[in-house]
C-alpha cells in the first residue's frame, strides 16, 4: 500500500496552482487535507502523474459570514468550521460532528470533501440544501457553480480539469429557522448508509421555505423539490411529513451495496425525511406566534 | 508461598512505554543495509498458473531480486499443519481428515485471492511494490468454489483434486440416546443458524524482519507472532539449521487474537530471502494484505434441534454442523471439535448427536480466532435455547435456570473426550450462581418492567442472555527459565508471548510471590527463543495457567537454591531460613536478614575461596497440565432497536464470569472488555464478504467494520472465583472468554426487543439493513 510514483509540487499562489493544472490537466490531482486522496493513492486506485499540494497557498483560509452567507476558503479544515459553527449554526455542528472522527476533521477540508463528491458525505448534502455554490478559478477566470450543477455522479463533479475550487459558500438558516439532520451509519463516523437534512421557517403556523435533501441514497446528494413544494404553506403534522417523505422516495434514485440494499435506503430515507422535518418544525421559532 | 501480589490490581508494568509511544514492534526494527519485500498475490480465487515472467520486474529501479516458487524450490517445504487428533480423542471418534500441503509460494495453482505467487526484494518497499505490479502471470482461471452447499455437490470443482472431494473433515459423534430423547419430548424446535466469516483484526498487522549472519551461520528473525518457538521449528526445516542457530524474537505485539498463531508463508520467505541475499530483509504486512493473507475465522452453519419436556427440562440435542475452512485445512480437528466440545455448555443435556463436515472453499484459510469454535457453537445453542423458551412461552432466564448444571453436580463428566483427548469433565464453577449474579447485576426484573412500559411508547428494548463453559489453557506445557543475577534480581523467560495480555505484570506478580522478592525486581521476557529452549506460545487462553504453573515450579527450585545458599551464609539450618521481600533471614531472627544480592555474591567463587554454595540460581520448568480448566460466564446484553431504521444500540453489557483465582483484577477486566468488543464486532459489524467469483469485497477497514470505542456500551464485570484443582495457582484461562457470548447475547436481545414483530434472528452481523428487513417481513 505505497502509492505509485508521482511528481510533487507545492506552489505558494493560486496562479501557480492553476499553471500546474493547465499543464497537466487530468494527470494532476490537488492535495488539501488528503483524507480521501491519500488512501486512494495508497490503494493505487488513483495514479496521478502529479500531486499539487495546496497547503502552502496563501489566501485560502477565509471563514466569514456576511448577511447569512458563509464563505469557506479551500483550506478551511472541517474541525475549524465545526468550532466556528458552535456559536452560529447547530445544523453545521450536527452534520460536521458525524464526519469521521476529530483527527480526520483536523486535516480534512470543507472544500475537499465537497469536490470529492462522495454521495454519502455530509458536506455535499449541506451545500445542496443550503443553496450553496462552489467558487472555481481557472485561467479563464472565476465562476460560481451551484451545488445542484456541481454534483454529477459518485465522485464526479462538473469541475473542469484546470479548475481549482477556492471557496465554497452556504446560505445559513436564519435565526428562528428550524433544522433537522438525521443519518444512519454502521458506526459513528462512517459514511452514511442514508441521510436526510431539512431546514424550514414557520410563519403563522405554516411552513415557509422548506429546504430538503437526502444523501447516501443514490449517485449524488439529492434536493427534493417536489417534497419541498408539497410542504410550502402547509401546517406541519406527522401526516404531512409522511406525505412529503413518500413524495421524496419518488424523487430518489437509490442503489444497493454490501452494507445496505436499495430498498433499505429508500425506506429509511423516507423515515429520516419525516424525522428531519419533525425536528425542524420542533426547533423553528414562529415569529408570528 | 505468601501472596503479596497475587490478586492485587497491580498497574500494568508495560503500559508506560506504550503510552509514551516507545513500544518496540517489528516495524521498529531497522538494520543497516536492510532491504524490503513485497509480494505478488493471486487476483483469482482459483486459477492455474501457466507461466510467470519476471524479467520486466527484475529490471525495475532498486530491485535486488524477484523470486518465484521455481527459484526457491530447495527451501520451500510444506507449511506447518496442526490439529491431529490426540490419542484419547482418536480412540473415541473416527475422524475422516484430509490435509493438503501448502507452499509459501504457490505452485501451479492458486486457491484463494491473496495467495502469494512471487516475492520482490528491493531497496524500498514502494519500489518493491512498483516491481511486483510488473510481474506477468498467465493465468488459467478455474471455477471458484465459494458456497458451502455447492462445494459438496457432485461436479463441484475440487480445490485439492487428489482428495476427490472438498470435504476436509467429517465425523459424527453422540452421547446418550438422542432418538429416544426426542421421542419422549413434549416440545422440540429446529433452526438453522449461520455464523458469518469474521476475523481477528490486530491493530498491528503481521511483519517479519530477518538477518542472516554468514560468519557463524545464524539467522535472527523478528516476527510479530504469538508462537516464536513454532516459527523457529518451521525454520529449522526450511533453512536446514539446528534450533540454536535460529533465534526468533517476538517483540512488542499490537494484538494477536489467534491470527498471529498460524504458520505463514512470510515467516519462511523473509528469512529465506535474507539468507539467499545475505542482507537483512523486512516485510510489514499492509492492511490490504492482512485482509486477504492473514487467517480468517468463524463461518459455520448449524442445523440444530433441541428437545424438552413441557416444564423446560432439556432432553436432547441434535446438530448438523458445517464449517467453511477456506482453501486449506491448516488446523485439522481443532475448530470442528472445539465446536462440538462446547456445544452443550452449561446445560444439563445427556443426549446429543452431531454430524460435522469441514469443507474447503476458495477463500483465505481459517484459523482459530479468540474463541475458536466457541462463539459459533454458543451462538447456535443459545439462540436455540431462546427459541425453545419462546415455544414453551417461558422466560429465557427461567429456562436456563432449570437447565444449568448445578454446583453440586461438579465434577461433571460428559462421557466424551475433550479436544486434548482427556475426559471432558467440568472441574469447578457455579453456573446457576453466575446466572443469578448476572441477572441481579443488570436488574433483570426491573428491565422487564421497563421493556413493557416503553413498548407502549414505541421504544423497543430487549434483554439477551448467553452462557458458556470453556475449556481453557490447553497443554501440554509452557517453558519457563528463571535466573537470579548478581544483584539478586530475577529474570523470568517464557515461551509465552505477550500480545497485550499483560504478561510482564501478571507473570511478575506470580514470580515475585514465589521467590519472595519485590515485583520491581522481576523482569519478564516472552517470545525469545534464545531465552528459553522449549516453548509453545500464547493462544487458547493458555498462558496464565501453563506459563504461570511453570513459573511456580521454576521459582520454587530457584528459591530452594537461594535458601540453601543463605543457610550456608547465615550458618543456619535450611529449614530455618526464609526469604521475604528480597531478604533472607533465620526465622524468628529478623536481625539476621541479608539481602539476596549478598547471598548470590557470597556464592561466587573467588581466588581466595569457593562460594558458600554454587552460584547456580537458575531453573527451567515445563509444568505439564493434566487437562484443561473450565472457565465459565453468563453474559447479558441490553439493547434498543430503532424500528424505523433497524439500528441497534447497545445500552449495557454485563459479564459474570469465573476464571478461577484472579491474578490481577485490572488485567482480567481489560481482557473481558477487549473480548466483548470483538464479540460486539461479530454481533453487529464485522463480516468478510466474498462475491460469487470468490473475490473479496471487504478488502479494507472501510468495508470490514471493526467496532470502535464509540460503539461499545458500558461493560460491567462480576468476578466469581471458583479455583481450579488442576494447577498450583487455582487459575483458569481467560483470554478468549469475553468474545464467546456477545453474538448470542446480543442476537437474543435484539430478537427479544422485536418480540412484538415476531422476528426470528438466524444470522449475524445484525446490520441495520438486516434488522429492518426482518421487521418489514413481519409487517
Amino acid at each position: 500500500m505505497k502509492p505509485a510514483p508521482f511528481e510533487y509540487a507545492d506552489p505558494r499562489t493560486v496562479d501557480e496552482v492553476l499553471e500546474h493544472l493547465a499543464q497537466r490537466g487530468d494527470d494532476a490531482k490537488i492535495l488539501a487535507g488528503g483524507q480521501s486522496l491519500v488512501p486512494m493513492l495508497n490503494f493505487r486506485l488513483a495514479r496521478p502523474a502529479m500531486i499539487v499540494d495546496i497547503n502552502r497557498v496563501d489566501g485560502l483560509g477565509t471563514l466569514t459570514e456576511t448577511d447569512g452567507t458563509l464563505r469557506v476558503g479551500a483550506l478551511v479544515r472541517q474541525r475549524r468550521l465545526e468550532g466556528w459553527s458552535r456559536e452560529r449554526s447547530p445544523l453545521l455542528v450536527a452534520a460536521l460532528s458525524l464526519i469521521g472522527h476529530a483527527a480526520i476533521r483536523n486535516r480534512g477540508t470543507v472544500a475537499g470533501s465537497i469536490v470529492h463528491a462522495d454521495p454519502a458525505a455530509e458536506l455535499p448534502a449541506l451545500l445542496l440544501v443550503l443553496d450553496g455554490v462552489a467558487v472555481a478559478r481557472s485561467p479563464r477566470g472565476e465562476r460560481q457553480i451551484a451545488a445542484a450543477d456541481l454534483f454529477q455522479g459518485p465522485l464526479m463533479t462538473s469541475l473542469a480539469a484546470d479548475e481549482l475550487v477556492t471557496e465554497t459558500r452556504f446560505t445559513l438558516p436564519g435565526p428562528g429557522d428550524g433544522w433537522g439532520f438525521h443519518e444512519v451509519a454502521r458506526r459513528h463516523g462512517d459514511f452514511a448508509l442514508v441521510g436526510a437534512v431539512a431546514t424550514l421557517r414557520l410563519r403563522g403556523g405554516r411552513i415557509d421555505d422548506a429546504r430538503l435533501a437526502v444523501f447516501a441514497a443514490g449517485p449524488t446528494p439529492r434536493r427534493l423539490a417536489g417534497a419541498e413544494r408539497a410542504l410550502a404553506g402547509q401546517s406541519p403534522s406527522p401526516g404531512l411529513f409522511r406525505e412529503a417523505a413518500e413524495l421524496a422516495t419518488r424523487e430518489m434514485d437509490t442503489h444497493g451495496d454490501i452494507h445496505a440494499t436499495a430498498d433499505y435506503r429508500r425506506t429509511v430515507a423516507a423515515t429520516l425525511v419525516a424525522r428531519a422535518l419533525a425536528d425542524a418544525t420542533g426547533r423553528a421559532k414562529d415569529p408570528t406566534r | 508461598m505468601s501472596a503479596k501480589y497475587f490478586g492485587a490490581s497491580v498497574k500494568r508494568r508495560e503500559d508506560p512505554r506504550f503510552l509514551r509511544g516507545e513500544g518496540r514492534f517489528v516495524d521498529d526494527v531497522k538494520l543497516a543495509g536492510m532491504l524490503h519485500a513485497a509480494f505478488l498475490r493471486s487476483p483469482h480465487a482459483h486459477a492455474r498458473i501457466v507461466a510467470i515472467r519476471t524479467a520486466g520486474a527484475a529490471a525495475m529501479p532498486g530491485v535486488i531480486r524477484v523470486f518465484t516458487s521455481d527459484d526457491l524450490r530447495r527451501f520451500l517445504k510444506p507449511l506447518p499443519l496442526f490439529g491431529t487428533a490426540p490419542p484419547g480423542l482418536a480412540a473415541a471418534i473416527r475422524f475422516d481428515v484430509r490435509q493438503a500441503a501448502q507452499y509459501a509460494l504457490c505452485r501451479e495453482r492458486a486457491r484463494h485471492v491473496g495467495e502469494i505467487v512471487a516475492m520482490v526484494v528491493a531497496d524500498t518497499r514502494a519500489r518493491a511494490e512498483d516491481a511486483a505490479e510488473r510481474i506477468e502471470v498467465d493465468w488459467e482461471p478455474l471455477p471458484a468454489v465459494v458456497d458451502l452447499d455447492a462445494a459438496v455437490e457432485g461436479g463441484a470443482a475440487l480445490l485439492h483434486p487428489d482428495w476427490g472431494t472438498n470435504v476436509a473433515i467429517a465425523f459424527t459423534h453422540g452421547i446418550g440416546d438422542v432418538d429416544a430423547a426426542f421421542a419422549s419430548a413434549d416440545v422440540s424446535i429446529s433452526e438453522t443458524f449461520f455464523i458469518q466469516r469474521y476475523v481477528g483484526m490486530p491493530i498491528e498487522t503481521r511483519g517479519v524482519v530477518a538477518a542472516w549472519d554468514r560468519r557463524d551461520g545464524t539467522l535472527t528473525t523478528w516476527n510479530s507472532t504469538q508462537v516464536s518457538h513454532f516459527v523457529q521449528q518451521g525454520l529449522t526445516v526450511a533453512l536446514d539449521l539446528p534450533p540454536h542457530k535460529i533465534r526468533v524474537i517476538a517483540p512488542d505485539l499490537g494484538g494477536g487474537f489467534g491470527t498471529k498463531a498460524s504458520g505463514y508463508p512470510e515467516d519462511a520467505l523473509i528469512p529465506i530471502a535474507a539468507t539467499v541475499l545475505n542482507r537483512p530483509v523486512k516485510w510489514i504486512e499492509d492492511r490490504r494484505e492482512h485482509m486477504m493473507g492473514s487467517a480468517h475465522a468463524r463461518h459455520q452453519i448449524h442445523e440444530i434441534s433441541l428437545a424438552a419436556r413441557r416444564d423446560g427440562t432439556m432432553l436432547g440435542l441434535r446438530d448438523r454442523i458445517r464449517l467453511d475452512l477456506g482453501a486449506y485445512n491448516v488446523w485439522g480437528i481443532v475448530l470442528p471439535y472445539n465446536t462440538v466440545a462446547h456445544l452443550i455448555g452449561p446445560h444439563r443435556i445427556r443426549n446429543m448427536r452431531v454430524d460435522v463436515q469441514a469443507i474447503v472453499t476458495n477463500k483465505t484459510p481459517n484459523a482459530p480466532y479468540r474463541g475458536a469454535g466457541r462463539p459459533e457453537t454458543v451462538f447456535a445453542m443459545d439462540r436455540a435455547v431462546d427459541r425453545l423458551a419462546r415455544a414453551l412461552a417461558m422466560d429465557p432466564a427461567e429456562l436456563r435456570r432449570r437447565n444449568y448444571i448445578r454446583a453440586d453436580e461438579l465434577p461433571y463428566d460428559f462421557g466424551m473426550p475433550y479436544r486434548d483427548g482427556n475426559p471432558l469433565v467440568y472441574d469447578s464453577g457455579d453456573f446457576p450462581a453466575a446466572l443469578e449474579a448476572a441477572l441481579d447485576a443488570v436488574g433483570y426484573a426491573e428491565l422487564r418492567r421497563e421493556q413493557e412500559r416503553l413498548r407502549a411508547t414505541g421504544v423497543y428494548r430487549g434483554i439477551g442472555i448467553s452462557g458458556y463453559v470453556e475449556g481453557t489453557a490447553i497443554g501440554p506445557f509452557e517453558g519457563v527459565t528463571v535466573k537470579i543475577d548478581l544483584a539478586g534480581r530475577a529474570v523470568v523467560a517464557t515461551g509465552a508471548v505477550n500480545s497485550g495480555q499483560g504478561h510482564e505484570t501478571s507473570f511478575a506478580q506470580v514470580a515475585a510471590d514465589a521467590l519472595g522478592i519485590p515485583i520491581e525486581w522481576v523482569t519478564v521476557i516472552g517470545g525469545d527463543t534464545a531465552a528459553v529452549p522449549f516453548g509453545v506460545g500464547t493462544f487458547a487462553s493458555r498462558s496464565a495457567v501453563t506459563a504461570g504453573s511453570s513459573i511456580v515450579d521454576a521459582c520454587a527450585r530457584v528459591k530452594g537454591k537461594l535458601v540453601a545458599a543463605a543457610a550456608a551464609l547465615l550458618e543456619a539450618s535450611v529449614a530455618d531460613v526464609e526469604i521475604e521481600d528480597g531478604q533472607a533471614f533465620v526465622r524468628g531472627a529478623p536481625g539476621s536478614a541479608v539481602p539476596l544480592a549478598r547471598v548470590v555474591q557470597a556464592s561466587i567463587p573467588t581466588f581466595a575461596r569457593p562460594g558458600v554454595a554454587s552460584p547456580d540460581f537458575e531453573a527451567s520448568a515445563y509444568h505439564h497440565v493434566p487437562t484443561v480448566t473450565y472457565a465459565s460466564a453468563v453474559h447479558v446484553a441490553h439493547v434498543e432497536v430503532d424500528v424505523g431504521t433497524g439500528h441497534v444500540k447497545l445500552l449495557k453489557y454485563l459479564v459474570a464470569h469465573d476464571c478461577g483465582k484472579v491474578i490481577n483484577p485490572l488485567i482480567v477486566e481489560g481482557q473481558v472488555h477487549g473480548g466483548v468488543a470483538q464479540g460486539v464486532g461479530g454481533a453487529l459489524y464485522e463480516e468478510m464478504v466474498y462475491d460469487e467469483q470468490g473475490q473479496l469485497l471487504t478488502g479494507s477497514l472501510m468495508d470490514y467494520l471493526v467496532p470502535t470505542a464509540m460503539e461499545l456500551p458500558p461493560i460491567d464485570t462480576v468476578h466469581l472465583e471458583y479455583p481450579s484443582p488442576r494447577n498450583p495457582l487455582g487459575i483458569k484461562g481467560l483470554g478468549e472468554g469475553g468474545a464467546i457470548s456477545p453474538p448470542a447475547a446480543i442476537a437474543n436481545a435484539v430478537e427479544d426487543a422485536l418480540q412484538p414483530f415476531d422476528v426470528k434472528i438466524t444470522e449475524t452481523p445484525l446490520s441495520p439493513a438486516r434488522v429492518l428487513a426482518l421487521i418489514q417481513r413481519s409487517r
